[in-house]
């Protein structure tokens, strides 16, 4: 520990902090632009200069480690002056142009030259102009307001692991940009915009369409992947004008995977706004009365057995477990959340869960992938990953597809043999693993949703057993998710009753006609080929697969439109708040359920939402405190059998179009296409070779 | 006693019919209104108008200074990157019945673009054609370009 004087006041910190940090700890605001508490220190910008005592100059307090009997000034008429004259260096090249600028409203140096700067400027001289860079279709670049932080650089490097920004030029001349001004290939990329202090990266789909003081606030959880982010949805009216994150130290940090970011367009797209019906073999719009009436005609004839419900993947968890009930009350036992036909095991809460947390990684020394792409399937957790790979010591093996995951692997091979031969402990990561304190597994869908995922799930067991993974404080096993909806819907038990049957029982049975009347809660994924001639009722939000192919539809409300509750990965339930209200006549997704309960004579006793969330509660500990995880234990899970050499193969193929809101995104199509023009410039000879 | 002189010799009375016959003289005061109008000071708040450059480029940039400090919320704004990737208004409402003349919006403009114009003669039949959108400002705007230019002119030492 140091202790040192901080204007005045004594203050103890241990050592290796900066003099900015220990300035944070009490309070005390130096300001600042460069640094960043995730990044590395940088010291270019020179706003944080403080006074030390018995040292000649000003020193860049966040560069400058605490020493003991440090006596420290911040405000002093020495450091105000340092302060301004920083500031009108940082202001001579920057543009004055706040009122066109994007981040004007909650811009730093806008703040800070309030704050700390001159009234007026003494340069009549011509500022400088650079060239915008070209960062692709999400990262607007006016590169004349840079003020050469390097956050961004330092993001992409450190955080987001693609080196592709950086500076030229040096002085006066010195330009960010992206070297062959080439979009950015990661998939945080959208975060550079939170980063820079000022508006050089803005965010592209949100140019000029808003300004930060008429927006809504609301706290909110993301649905587009399964780790449940921490965002913040703006809206104005009854838009949603953007989607930022929040900070979330066990979860997201403070980071946001572009698809989770720049989703919100897709909201506002091929909406489901009014019930439809279809007649004469075409969907014709009609009022909820007729929608019901059209259900209960259908259902009455049929037999519990005859019928089936199958969730997707951003059904919440308060209309699955109604639509448990509703179907449970109608005798059907036919239910399935896993719409990607993965072998979760029911059987064992710690058989679906991300185990070790995703904090936990943090404190894992070895970590093996199984069948997961964690870059495209959870690219806030591959950072996380990349994280704990940056501070070394980490081996990482994969079993699965080849890809950069932005940090080095060892590449066992591709699929359930080299996890065998793992579990077996021929394989040369086996000694790797026993020799780690904290070695944890990653097993993704890809591995599961296959014929033989029962299997591949009891050998990762195994794994997880043979190699230690299992102790205790430390349980090593972790399912990675895809789907938002996934954790929950295993939370509340939407998967087959006693002899009932799974996804590939009631897509067969609907072939076949024994099947006669399948509930789609948001389930697009299936092939609906498939469900043969059996009555189709659909519930989302989107017209996507589902709808196209359903008989009635009952419009639904999106993630941001209303109080929900979703798992994420780890098993931490956390609740969305309605930001803006759904489109038309579309309702909040357990009221549709509630109110069909009633059309079909079996009337489920929910009435408000604290009803449904007791209701919650009691089908599983994971809803009993929000925002917590409860450990599960540990037990035997999966089922022991032959499996199949065929490779892992991870279930997103476009990280970019996962699910219908994102289908529905005109931007996420643009990702989409440049990805698939950069993949087609790099396989195009260049044209200097041989 | 003085109460009694006053009252017998009317004095009161001449006095006053002495003011009438003073003002009689005088000029008028009172003007022809639709035909004669009193004078205006540069710093009069009429009429709202939305300026152009003199290239014919609209000055508003859609900052939405204008509609964040209007006390009285008269005014909405929305925008978007035009074709050529420059900020401009797709909509800019003002609501003329809202409106409390105060001229913050013209104090809050940066580009001199909403202005309160010389103009006061806008009374209308209805309370629809006091909602202005923004072809009917930069109309009014070019309509009344030399007197605001003028009186910008006229106003600017002090400002």
């Amino acid at each position: 520990m140091a202790k040192l004087t901080i204007d005045g006041k004594p203050v103890e910190v241990p050592n290796g902090m900066t003099v900015l940090q220990a300035c944070q700890t009490i309070g005390v605001e130096i300001p600042h632009f460069c640094y960043h508490e995730r990044l590395s220190i940088a010291g270019n910008c020179r706003m944080c200069l403080v006074e030390v005592e018995k040292m000649p100059k000003p020193v860049a307090s966040c560069a400058q480690p605490v020493m003991d009997g440090m006596v420290v000034h911040t405000d002093n008429d020495k450091v105000k002056k340092a302060r301004k004259g920083v500031m009108e260096f940082l202001l001579i090249n920057h543009p004055l142009d706040c009122p066109i600028c994007d981040q004007g409203g909650e811009c730093d140096l806008q703040d800070q030259a309030m704050a700390y700067g001159y009234d007026r400027s003494r340069y009549h001289e011509n500022k400088r102009a650079v060239d915008e860079k070209f960062m692709g279709p999400l990262v607007k670049t006016v590169m004349t307001r840079c003020i050469h932080c390097t956050r961004c650089v330092r993001f992409a490097t450190e955080v987001a692991g693609v080196e592709e920004i950086g500076a030229l030029n040096r002085g006066e001349h010195m330009e960010i940009t992206t070297y062959l001004e080439r979009s950015l290939t990661s998939e945080l990329s959208g975060n550079v915009v939170d980063l820079c202090p000022v508006g050089a990266l803005t965010s592209k789909p949100y140019a000029f369409t808003a300004r930060s003081w008429e927006l809504r606030k609301t706290e909110s959880i993301d649905a587009m992947d399964a780790l449940g982010a921490n965002v913040r949805i703006d809206a104005r009216g009854n838009e949603v004008m953007r989607i930022l994150p929040r900070l979330a130290d066990d979860i997201n940090e403070e980071w946001l995977s572009d698809k989770s970011r720049y989703v919100y367009d897709g909201l506002k797209r091929q909406r489901l706004d009014t019930p439809y019906v279809r007649r004469d073999g075409k969907l014709a719009p009609a009022s909820w009365g007729e929608a019901f009436a059209a259900i209960a005609a259908q259902a009455k004839s049929l037999g519990g057995d005859q019928m089936a419900a199958i969730a997707g993947d951003l059904a919440d968890c308060e209309s699955m477990a109604l639509l448990k009930d509703l179907m449970t009350s109608l005798g059907c036992r036919n239910l399935d959340c896993r719409q990607d036909g993965a072998k979760l095991d029911p059987a064992q809460r710690a058989a679906w869960l991300f185990n070790s947390t995703i904090a936990g990684i943090d404190q894992a020394d070895a970590l093996v992938l199984i069948g997961a792409n964690p870059r495209k399937e959870a690219p806030v957790l591959n950072a996380r990953i990349r994280k704990r790979w940056l501070a070394g010591k980490f081996p990482v093996g994969v079993i699965g597809e080849r890809a950069d995951l932005t940090y080095a692997y060892d590449y066992l091979g591709a699929g359930p043999n080299t996890l065998q031969d793992l579990v077996d402990g021929k394989s040369r990561f086996a000694e790797t693993l026993r020799k780690a304190q904290r070695p944890m597994l990653i097993v993704g869908q890809g591995a599961l949703a296959r014929k033989d995922g029962a299997a591949v799930l009891a050998a990762a067991r195994r794994l997880a057993e043979a190699a230690g993974m299992v102790k205790d404080g430390w349980n090593g096993f972790n399912v990675l998710h895809t789907a938002a909806a996934r954790v929950g819907g295993m939370e509340v038990g939407f998967v087959p009753g006693q002899s009932g049957r799974d996804l590939e029982g009631i897509l067969a049975g609907a072939e076949s006609g024994a099947i006669k009347l399948v509930y789609l809660l948001g389930a697009d994924e299936i092939d609906m080929k498939r469900l043969g001639r059996a009555f189709v009722v659909y519930q989302g939000h989107h017209g996507d697969a589902g709808a196209n192919r359903a008989d009635v539809i009952l419009p639904g409300a999106a993630y941001t439109e209303k109080a929900a509750t979703y798992v994420n990965t780890e098993g931490r339930a956390q609740r969305t708040k309605l930001a803006v209200f759904p489109p038309g006549e579309a309702r909040e997704d357990w009221t549709i359920v509630r109110a069909l309960s009633e059309a079909l004579g079996h009337t489920l006793p929910y009435d408000t939402p604290s009803a449904v969330r007791t209701c919650l509660t009691a089908k599983s500990p994971a809803f009993g405190a929000l925002d917590r995880i409860v450990p599960a234990s540990w037990g035997p899970f999966g089922a022991e059998g032959p499996m199949d050499a065929a490779p892992f193969k991870s279930p997103v193929a476009n990280f970019y179009m996962t699910d219908p809101i994102s289908r529905a995104s005109h931007v996420m199509a643009q990702c989409t296409a440049m990805r698939r023009d950069l993949a087609a410039a790099d396989a195009a000879p260049t044209g200097t070779g041989s | 006693m003085a109460l009694t002189a006053r009252s017998l010799l009317l004095t009161e009375l001449v006095k006053g019919l002495g003011i009438s016959i003073k003002y009689m003289l005088k000029r008028p005061v009172t003007l022809n209104y639709p035909h004669e109008k009193g004078p205006l000071s540069p710093r009069f708040r009429g009429e709202h108008a939305l300026r152009r450059y003199p290239n014919g480029e609209e000055r508003c940039i859609a900052c939405k200074l204008s509609e964040a400090i209007c006390p009285a919320q008269a005014i909405t704004i929305e925008a978007e990157p035009r074709d050529d990737g420059s900020r401009r208004t797709t909509r800019y409402d003002i609501d003329m019945t809202k409106c409390i003349y105060c001229g913050f919006c013209q104090e809050a403009c940066p580009v001199d673009a909403i202005v309160e114009g010389p103009n006061f003669e806008f009374a209308t039949e209805t309370r629809e054609e006091l909602m202005y959108d923004k072809r009917k400002l930069l109309d009014n705007g070019d309509r009344w370009e030399t007197e605001i230019a003028q009186n910008l002119e006229l106003d600017a030492p002090y400002r």
